[in-house]
Parts: structure tokens; C-alpha cells; sequence
């Protein structure tokens, strides 16, 4: 099975499937905080709509998980403030 | 210059796009999403159809679409008068597309209408609509164990989809009593046919299954671990709560039509059964835009099988329109009785399934109501207090609906407190005031400057076209002569990286 890197860790993932769904089967349900109260955050919609899972892709910023394919060897950041 | 370009992959915008080019139109057809379908039809790269209904329907559709352009992963951002049609393709190396055409079509569907309750911004709530997605589209379950809630019956393919993947369903929770409604159902025979597919898959599942219930708080450390739920009265008062425990809720009230584009456009827009914000179209599916048609669930949400008549309708219109060749007219009046059988259904749907007012009276103080820019029911009501009347200027008080998603999320919640404020609902008026996004999609600067370097496309037909002015040095102008850079608010110095600054 194929996998991409997130915060140093390996996370599997199907072809086709996005960064966000491999990081959910994971059980990874967060990976960035906001910018006033610092909650964590993950998918919401799932559809590209709220912008809530949005993430760093190998050096690329504010990227919505959703809606990113997962490639093998991707590095994968959450983070701080929109991420 | 195309013929038509269709916007939106799904079931409207595949049936119009197919339509037009079948009768012999230059269709390009433009959808967000990595393959077509749009939600209803959102399906994993391997998939056999055993999620879907109506699969046979989408594959007829997707076999068609060699006799058209098909641009997978291309987000439309603005539609200038003429038209021009300006998108971002690629999933994480964006570029550029303009694409000219004499026609647009747009189906670009709805996402889930939420609201919001105190928790609800914890990790592990999803949409319902978010929850199907990753099920369909990526063959992942939301979670172990699940809260379904909300209202309408789209939850009940979520809570029967997440228990045949292996989830436990820990209940079903419907916000109305819509018994009513079941007479409605039993005089369709294929919406029967699925009424009593769900309830026997409830069955088997053990899912139980509450009317009159919903999820009024979510809590936990980091991630959702229990929900409280309460049996609603008729006024939509909570008369009793427990609390179940889960690691996830999929929650949805129903869906919001995305009009970006149509708004922009000028097209004229009307509030429909369900308090959702629709476009107004003919019987032809002609909005009041010249060469503007709309189908699917922005004229109104219905579901798929009406999306696919309303898309199929605008293909034959577009195609009489523009190249005079006539539809035949038994077809077109199969179509048009088939379109007002699905039509009344809805609104009796929407009428059994509406949302009470009731939910804003469980919102706390320091509940988040705009997820984006973490504004709280007390700001919103602070800014009610400062003289906003209407949801545009509690917007503009409270920064509720400035941040990334800019209002989608939570523009229909923003609309009902501004107005409930002042006591009273809100009107279609105040719906548009928090619609408009004359730019759709989070853009770089270079992308809106007029010397952006256009690279050519592949697929795009004609070269680089300058803003129809043809002055140059202008900036794209969005029809309502406001120059955005992105979601209002969005440029902040400290946001070094953020994508609408110059790269």
C-alpha cells in the first residue's frame, strides 16, 4: 500500500483516495488549530466547500485535504493558523 | 468560442452537457471534482455501483462523454457577461483556464445546509453530506461509532451506508415527525422502493431511528466522544436529554443551492419551500440572463432524478437555442410532466421536513456560529444590538461569513439570527445579501491582474483573451463593479503564505 508522511508519521492511503480520508482512516480526525481560539480542526463538509481541513502538502500551504489526491512520498503538514 | 459550457459534473450538469453535445453543440463541461458525478454520484476510483442508485442512469451519461470536452478538476471562479468563464485547474499546482463560450449552463448542486449547536466545531462533527463523501468517494468510514442526525431523508443513505461499512449507527436522530409525508412517499413507486430499502436496512443494522429528536451539543476533549440529544416538542423546545456516547456525528439540514455563479451573473433568485436561496427558471430552465440556463438543485433542491430531468431540459433548450435544432416535442412533454411529478414531491419533502426556528434558542453565548473567523451567537447578537438589521451589516460587525468559506457554511444560521434579532424571518433579500462571492474560489493576485501570464491549455480551443473591455490594464471586474482579492477580509499581511498574495 502506498503512503504519504504526515508530521513524520506514515499514513497509508488507497489510490484515488484524499489526504484527508487517508488521514481520517488513520484516526487522525485534526490537523491544524485556529487562529484566535486554537481549536483543532479537520473535515467538516468534505466536499471543498468550508475550507476547515486545509493543510500543507509537501511545502505548499492552505491546501483543502479534501480535495487533494494523495501521492506517494507526499509530505504532509497541519499546523497553526490556517495551515 | 464554445457553444455551451456547463458547469457542474453532476446528475443536471452531465445530462445537459451530454444532451447538447448529442444534438451536435461544441460542450465543454467543467466540474470541481477529480470524476464526474457530482455528490450523488461521488464514487470511488474502483467503484461498481453498489452505493448508488440509479447507477445504470450515471453510466449511460459517463460513456457519453467522449462526444464533449470534459475539463475533471477545474474550479470555476468567476463568469463574465459574454461569457467567459475563469477557472483554476489542478488539485495542488494551480493554473489558470479561461474558457469563452455563447452559453453557460450551470448545475453546480448544493452542499448540506448546517447549523450550528454548542460542540459542533469539535473534530469528528462532520456534515452528513461530508460523511457520504468519504464513504463514496474515498471508501473510508466517518468513524466507529456514529450519531446521525438532522432532518430529511437524505440521512437515512448516510446512517444505512456507514452501518454496511462496518460503523456502528448509534442512532438516527430526525428533527420533525414527518408522518405525513409517508403518504406522499407510498405514491411513488421507486421513492417507495427506497423508503422501504432504508427501513429494512435500519432494521438489520439496529440503527434506531427517533422523529422528533435532535443532537443539541457535542462534547469532548480535542475530538467529539459524546452528543447530547434531546426529544424535541412541537414548538422545538428540548423536553428531555441524554447523553450517547460516539467518536463521530454526521449532522445536516437539509442543503444549500451554490449560486456563486448565477449571482454573479445577475440572474434573478427567489426563496423556495425549503428557505433556500434557488434561482428563478423557466420552463425551459432559462434564467432571466439571456443564455444563462440553470438545472439540478439550484433551482430548487429535488435530488437527482429531477436534476436529471431539468439538465436534459436545458441541453435540448440550449441546443434549439443556439443551432435550431428542435427537440422532439413528445419527449420534451415526457420530460416536462416528469419534471413537475419530482417538483411537487420536493416541496411536499421540504414542507415535512423544515427547519424550526427552535435551534437557535439551544445556541449559547459562546457557541461558534461562523466556524472561519470563530464568531460567536454573542457577537452576532452584539452587532444586532449596533443596529445591524439584516445579515449583510451583522456580517459586516461581526465578521460573521468573512473568513475562507466566505458565508457557505454559515450564512443561512447568520441570516436567521440577524433577522430573528429584529423579530422577524429572514426574507430572500437577506439570503442574497450573505450569497454573493463575485470571486468563488480563494485566487492569486496574478491570477486576477491583467498581465497574468495565461499558459495555454490543452484543452482550451481559442487563445488568450483579454477582459472583454479590451482596454487592457484593467483588471477582471466582476458584473457588480467590485474587485476582490478572495474572501473579503482574507488579505492579511501576517498570512505570508496565503495563496491570493502574489507567488
Amino acid at each position: 500500500m502506498s503512503q504519504i508522511v504526515f508530521e513524520g508519521r506514515p499514513v497509508p492511503f488507497e489510490p484515488g483516495q484524499s489526504i484527508g480520508a487517508a488521514l481520517t482512516a488513520a484516526g487522525i480526525r485534526s490537523w491544524r488549530t485556529t487562529r484566535f481560539g486554537g481549536r483543532p480542526r479537520g473535515l467538516f463538509c468534505g466536499i471543498g466547500v468550508c475550507f476547515d481541513c486545509l493543510i500543507t502538502v509537501n511545502g505548499r500551504p492552505s491546501l483543502r485535504a479534501c480535495m487533494v489526491e494523495a501521492r506517494p512520498g507526499d509530505v504532509v503538514q497541519g499546523g497553526g493558523p490556517d495551515a | 468560442m464554445r457553444d455551451v459550457v456547463v458547469i457542474g459534473a453532476g446528475p443536471a450538469g452531465l445530462a445537459a452537457a451530454v444532451t447538447a453535445a448529442t444534438a451536435g453543440l461544441d460542450v465543454a463541461l467543467v466540474d470541481a471534482g477529480r470524476r464526474p458525478g457530482g455528490q450523488y454520484y461521488r464514487h470511488h476510483a474502483a467503484e461498481t455501483g453498489a452505493l448508488h442508485h440509479g447507477w445504470d442512469a450515471f453510466v449511460r451519461l459517463r460513456d457519453a462523454l467522449d462526444r464533449l470536452t470534459y475539463l475533471p478538476g477545474h474550479r470555476v471562479w468567476n463568469v463574465e457577461d459574454g461569457f467567459t468563464v475563469h477557472a483554476l485547474a489542478g488539485d495542488r499546482d494551480e493554473r489558470p483556464v479561461r474558457i469563452d463560450a455563447r452559453t453557460v449552463i450551470v448545475a453546480t448542486g448544493a452542499h448540506d445546509r448546517s447549523l450550528p449547536f454548542p460542540g459542533w466545531d469539535l473534530p469528528g462533527v462532520l456534515t452528513a453530506g461530508g460523511a457520504q463523501a468519504l464513504l463514496k468517494g474515498d471508501r473510508v468510514t466517518a468513524g466507529e461509532r456514529v450519531v446521525v442526525a438532522g432532518t430529511g431523508p437524505f440521512l437515512l443513505p448516510v446512517a444505512t451506508g456507514l452501518a454496511g461499512a462496518g460503523a456502528t449507527v448509534a442512532g438516527v436522530f430526525e428533527g420533525n415527525r414527518p408522518y405525513g409525508f409517508a403518504r406522499r412517499v407510498a405514491g411513488h413507486a421507486d421513492k417507495l422502493r427506497e423508503a422501504v430499502g432504508y427501513a429494512a436496512l435500519l432494521v438489520r443494522y439496529r440503527i434506531p431511528y427517533r422523529t422528533g429528536h435532535a443532537v443539541v451539543a457535542a462534547h469532548g476533549d480535542g475530538r467529539v466522544e459524546a452528543v447530547t440529544v434531546a426529544r424535541l416538542d412541537r414548538d422545538g423546545a428540548s423536553v428531555r436529554e441524554r447523553v450517547i456516547v460516539c467518536d463521530t456525528v454526521a449532522v445536516g439540514y437539509g442543503f444549500t443551492p451554490q449560486l456563486e455563479i448565477p449571482v454573479q451573473l445577475g440572474c434573478a433568485t427567489r426563496m423556495d419551500a425549503d428557505g433556500s436561496l434557488v434561482v428563478v427558471a423557466d420552463a425551459a430552465q432559462r434564467t432571466s440572463v439571456p443564455g444563462v440556463y440553470a438545472a439540478g438543485e439550484t433551482t430548487g433542491v429535488g435530488g437527482a432524478q429531477l436534476s436529471l430531468v431539468e439538465g436534459e431540459l436545458a441541453g435540448l433548450a440550449a441546443a434549439e437555442a443556439l443551432g435550431g435544432i428542435a427537440a422532439d416535442p413528445a419527449g420534451v412533454r415526457r420530460l416536462v410532466a416528469r419534471r413537475r411529478r419530482l417538483r411537487a414531491f420536493a416541496e411536499a419533502m421540504h414542507r415535512a421536513y423544515p427547519v424550526h426556528p427552535g435551534w437557535m434558542d439551544r445556541l449559547r453565548d459562546d457557541t461558534i456560529v461562523c466556524r472561519c473567523e470563530e464568531v460567536t451567537r454573542g457577537r452576532i447578537a452584539e452587532a444586532a444590538g449596533l443596529g445591524a438589521t439584516d445579515p449583510r451589516s451583522a456580517k459586516l460587525l461581526s465578521r460573521a461569513g468573512m473568513g475562507w468559506c466566505q458565508g457557505r457554511v454559515c450564512g443561512y444560521a447568520t441570516s436567521w439570527l440577524a433577522a430573528s434579532a429584529c423579530g422577524r424571518s429572514p426574507g430572500p433579500d437577506d439570503l442574497l445579501g450573505t450569497a454573493r462571492r463575485p470571486i468563488a474560489q480563494p485566487v492569486r493576485l496574478r491570477d486576477l491582474a491583467d498581465d497574468a501570464p495565461v499558459r495555454p491549455h490543452e484543452v482550451a480551443q481559442d487563445p488568450p483573451v483579454r477582459p472583454r473591455d479590451g482596454a487592457g490594464g484593467r483588471p477582471v471586474r466582476p458584473r457588480d463593479g467590485t474587485l476582490r482579492a478572495g474572501p473579503e477580509g482574507a488579505v492579511r499581511p501576517r498570512d505570508g503564505n496565503h495563496p491570493i498574495n502574489p507567488a
